[in-house]
């Protein structure tokens, strides 16, 4: 009964989102104020119903009600709570649903927060993001109902494949689908502007904040999916420029680009069609990393959905949106007028700077992408593009880009004078120039290229700090005078500071593990050890043990340090879950500072031995560190003042609603 | 050692990710420098049954006995091309995780310098066009309305 309720509020939500997309968009062209009223609550309803939907299906499995296709064939009466609840969306049926749930929530809060919008941007707005979710909950509906039942219900389920049984599943999907599908507000808000044929000034204000979260979503999907992969495939990789990374890499490379593009058009109004064509840009790439996944046109190795039907149907909306939107751009674009001069050596320079280079880089990871495909459909020959093609051309591109991201904040606005900003960057270049050389000299194993990066890491953050110092006065004014003002800074200061910060700290990870990474493979016997980066690791023995729907071998490991003693254990496990029978391996990781010591277990040798395998992994999880700093700075950034209270007050937007304020 | 034997466990280990355990200890070459040589063209060849693996990373049989194949190349004296090329002629240019440079791979290997160059080149003019952009006088009728606010003012 739950299941049929889910199903049928999912019909509903389908429903309204036709009404969202077609009655506020006809009734700002007929200027019916009553009927572009309805955009809001029908909007919040859709949100209402796809909720009730993802509650009922997330019931059945709670329940292991398995005479639901989609929770016998991805779930198990023995399994623990968090992954019966996770396993919703860790399938292709409830992981559609989870993203069409997202949709409406965004929908949703532009419903509630944009009460202060020009009222037909806002019911363009909603209206657009109507027409995204009907064309998704269409797409479940008819393609990949989550809802199906099986006459006579069996009596255990086939289980959530062991990959996806982790914490990770809980984080990763919905912070990427957060961010993913966040895009889609800045695409709606393009769109509405294109359908308008103007750029209001609460266009320009609004659209900053809905870029910043959702890029703050997306880092922190990238970030969390990353480690996953590191200690979950057990063989210590943390990126694999695999097409389904790429996908959700493309539109955060984009995004970024998008949301420096959006500063310069909200400070300056300068760049307003460039951040236009930027927002349907990334939403498309957001879209297109849903085909891809969704349709497993590339198999990789995330693919667990291969349908061809399904990838028809993602293709055709995404020919639809994305067709439709440049075309509806191609049309209007010419009408908006561009605002604001500046110098080429200015804080805007810089920014065009950095939309060069992110959006070089997008193009290149795309063509990466995708040319094994044009190739394949065009010639019929079968090529790879693999890590070696992006490490050579994405590296060279993100050299020049890192090198400048301490000038540009320092820069000032219409005309800087980069003579004067490279002086204040002196002892942030000396540092890094240290560290370059402390890098060569004095740390074994490292080469030219390694020391460079080293280098190029230590610049970006002490040009982050430089930024903070200079702005509050640090070195020039007393102390407490500079607490006061470091206090006083906009956020929005901090958030770029942290942000480029965090991006320094990525870096280094990127760079140390890379260069000074050591790896050692060999069969060892209880009571034998070996010795890595100045740790000797003891392998104690192996037993069996078991879990709540697995069976495992698990080999546990002791690690000393130089003077003999015992510094701490390291469990390794294989496991097999028994559903399924599928084997996986638990990698064993042991934390020291920004290190670690990574352990896998192979298969037993004949004569009592095991293959292990083992990784010292310097700085690794600055990494991921790096990336968190960049999310607390984008966050930071997002609560800044000027955007709490910065909104267009309702007298403005009164008047603004009423005569139109013109693009300038 | 678990060896991929029935179809459907073949099957199995194209579908999922197995324990990846590539690289095992009796393949290592004693020599440590044709053995980094070995590491390092591992990692640029394509396990052929798996999605997205090199034989580096890859427990595959395949993917191991084409990392025996060019360990025994490289024993034998072989140049890292002689060995890549040997192996593209057995399996294909499939097997390359980094594309040849080639007239086909043109756009591939071109899209990033050209885009850079082009995206560039249009900021440089356009940034050029402006600073030249030359600046007009006051129309007749600005003039008058200049002049007319500067009266009100006194």
């Amino acid at each position: 009964m739950t299941v049929e309720l889910g199903h049928f509020a999912l019909v509903l939500a389908f429903a309204l989102s036709l009404v969202q997309f077609a009655v506020p968009l006809a009734a700002t062209r007929l200027r019916e104020p009553a009927l572009i009223a309805v955009a809001g609550p029908v909007t919040v309803a859709g949100f209402f119903l796809t909720a009730v939907s993802f509650a009922a299906l997330t019931t059945a499995y709670v329940q292991s009600d398995f005479s639901v296709v989609n929770v016998w064939e991805n779930s198990h009466s023995l399994k623990p709570m968090l992954y019966k609840v996770t396993g919703v969306w860790g399938n292709h049926e409830g992981s559609m649903l989870l993203w069409v749930l997202i949709l409406t929530f965004f929908g949703a809060l532009v419903a509630w927060f944009g009460r202060n919008l020009p009222a037909s941007l806002r019911a363009n707005v909603l209206s657009i993001q109507g027409l995204v979710g009907a064309a998704f909950l269409l797409f479940i509906l008819a393609t990949s109902n989550p809802f199906a039942r099986i006459d006579p219900a069996p009596i255990e389920g086939r289980d959530l494949n062991p990959i996806l049984q982790d914490i990770g599943l809980a984080i990763h999907p919905p912070l990427l689908y957060l961010g993913y599908v966040g895009f889609s507000v800045c695409f709606s808000f393009a769109v509405a502007a294109l359908i308008d044929g103007r750029i209001d000034a609460a266009w320009a204000r609004w659209v900053r904040p809905w870029t910043l979260a959702a890029w703050v979503f997306l880092t922190g999907g990238i970030v969390m999916g990353s480690y996953w992969a590191y200690y979950e495939l057990g063989w210590g990789g943390w990126w694999f420029w695999d097409p389904v990374e790429n996908a959700s890499f493309l539109p955060w490379l984009s995004g970024t680009a998008l949301l420096h593009s959006a500063i310069v058009m909200e400070k300056r109004s300068a760049l307003k069609i460039w951040t236009l064509l930027l927002a349907i840009v990334t939403f498309s790439l957001s879209l297109l990393g849903t085909f891809l996944v969704r349709s497993g046109v590339l198999t990789s190795v995330h693919a667990f959905a291969t349908d061809p039907t399904r990838g028809l149907f993602i293709l055709v909306i995404l020919i639809i949106f994305v067709g439709g939107s440049l075309g509806l751009f191609a049309l209007r674009a010419s009408r908006l007028t561009q605002g604001g001069l500046f110098q080429p050596v200015s804080r805007e320079g810089a920014l065009v700077l950095n939309n060069l280079f992110l959006t070089t880089a997008t193009a290149t990871v795309l063509i990466g992408t995708l040319y094994p495909l044009l190739v394949e459909s065009v010639t019929g020959d079968k090529i790879s593009v693999g890590p070696p093609f992006f490490n050579l051309t994405f590296g060279p591109l993100m050299v020049p880009l890192l090198a400048a991201v301490p000038f540009g904040p320092l820069l000032a606005w219409k005309r800087g004078d980069l003579y004067a900003v490279s002086q204040r960057l002196f002892a942030a270049f000396g540092g890094a120039l240290l560290a370059m050389l402390i890098a060569w000299f004095l740390v074994d194993g490292t080469g030219a290229l390694a020391a460079f990066g080293i280098g190029l890491a230590t610049w970006l953050v002490l040009g982050a700090l430089t930024d903070l110092a200079l702005k509050s006065g640090i070195g020039s004014v007393a102390p407490a005078v500079a607490l006061r003002r470091l206090v006083g800074l906009p956020r929005s200061v901090f958030g770029t500071a942290l942000a480029h910060l965090g991006l320094g700290l990525t870096t280094l990870g990127i760079v140390a593990v890379s260069a000074l990474e050591v790896e050692r493979i060999a069969v060892m016997r209880p009571g034998e050890t070996m010795p890595i980066a100045g740790y000797t690791l003891r392998f104690d023995g192996i037993s069996p043990h078991q879990g709540p729907n697995y069976t495992e071998d698990q080999g546990r490991f002791t690690y000393l340090d130089q003077a003999a003693r015992e510094r701490g254990t390291v469990v390794s496990s294989k496991r097999v879950y028994t559903a399924r029978q599928m084997p996986t391996t638990e990698a064993g990781i042991a934390t020291r500072g920004l290190s670690q010591l990574y352990v896998a277990l192979g298969d037993p040798t004949s004569d009592g031995g095991m293959v292990v395998r083992v990784w010292w992994k310097p700085m690794v999880l600055l990494i991921w560190l790096g990336g968190l700093v960049m999310m607390i700075g984008g966050t930071v950034s997002l609560l800044d003042r000027r955007l709490r209270v910065g909104a267009p007050s309702a007298r403005k937007s009164r008047t603004a609603a009423h005569a139109g304020v013109p693009a300038e | 050692m678990r060896r991929v034997t029935t179809p459907i466990a073949m099957l199995l280990a194209l579908w999922s990710i197995a324990p990846a355990f590539a690289v095992q200890p009796s393949e290592i070459l004693d020599d440590p420098a044709l053995e980094a040589r070995a590491r390092n063209l591992s990692a640029g060849l394509r396990c052929m049954v798996c999605q997205n693996q090199s034989i580096d990373d890859s427990d595959a049989e395949l993917a191991r006995d084409l990392r025996v194949l060019v360990r025994e190349r490289l024993v034998a004296g072989e140049t890292d091309e002689q060995v890549i090329d040997y192996v593209v002629s057995r399996y294909g240019e499939f097997v390359l995780l980094q594309p040849r440079f080639s007239l086909r791979n043109a756009a591939l290997w071109a899209m990033p310098v050209v885009l850079l160059l082009v995206g560039g080149g249009f900021l440089l003019v356009r940034a050029g066009r402006k600073r030249q952009a030359p600046v007009t006088a006051l129309s007749a009728d600005e003039e008058r309305r200049l002049s007319s606010l500067l009266d009100r003012r006194d």
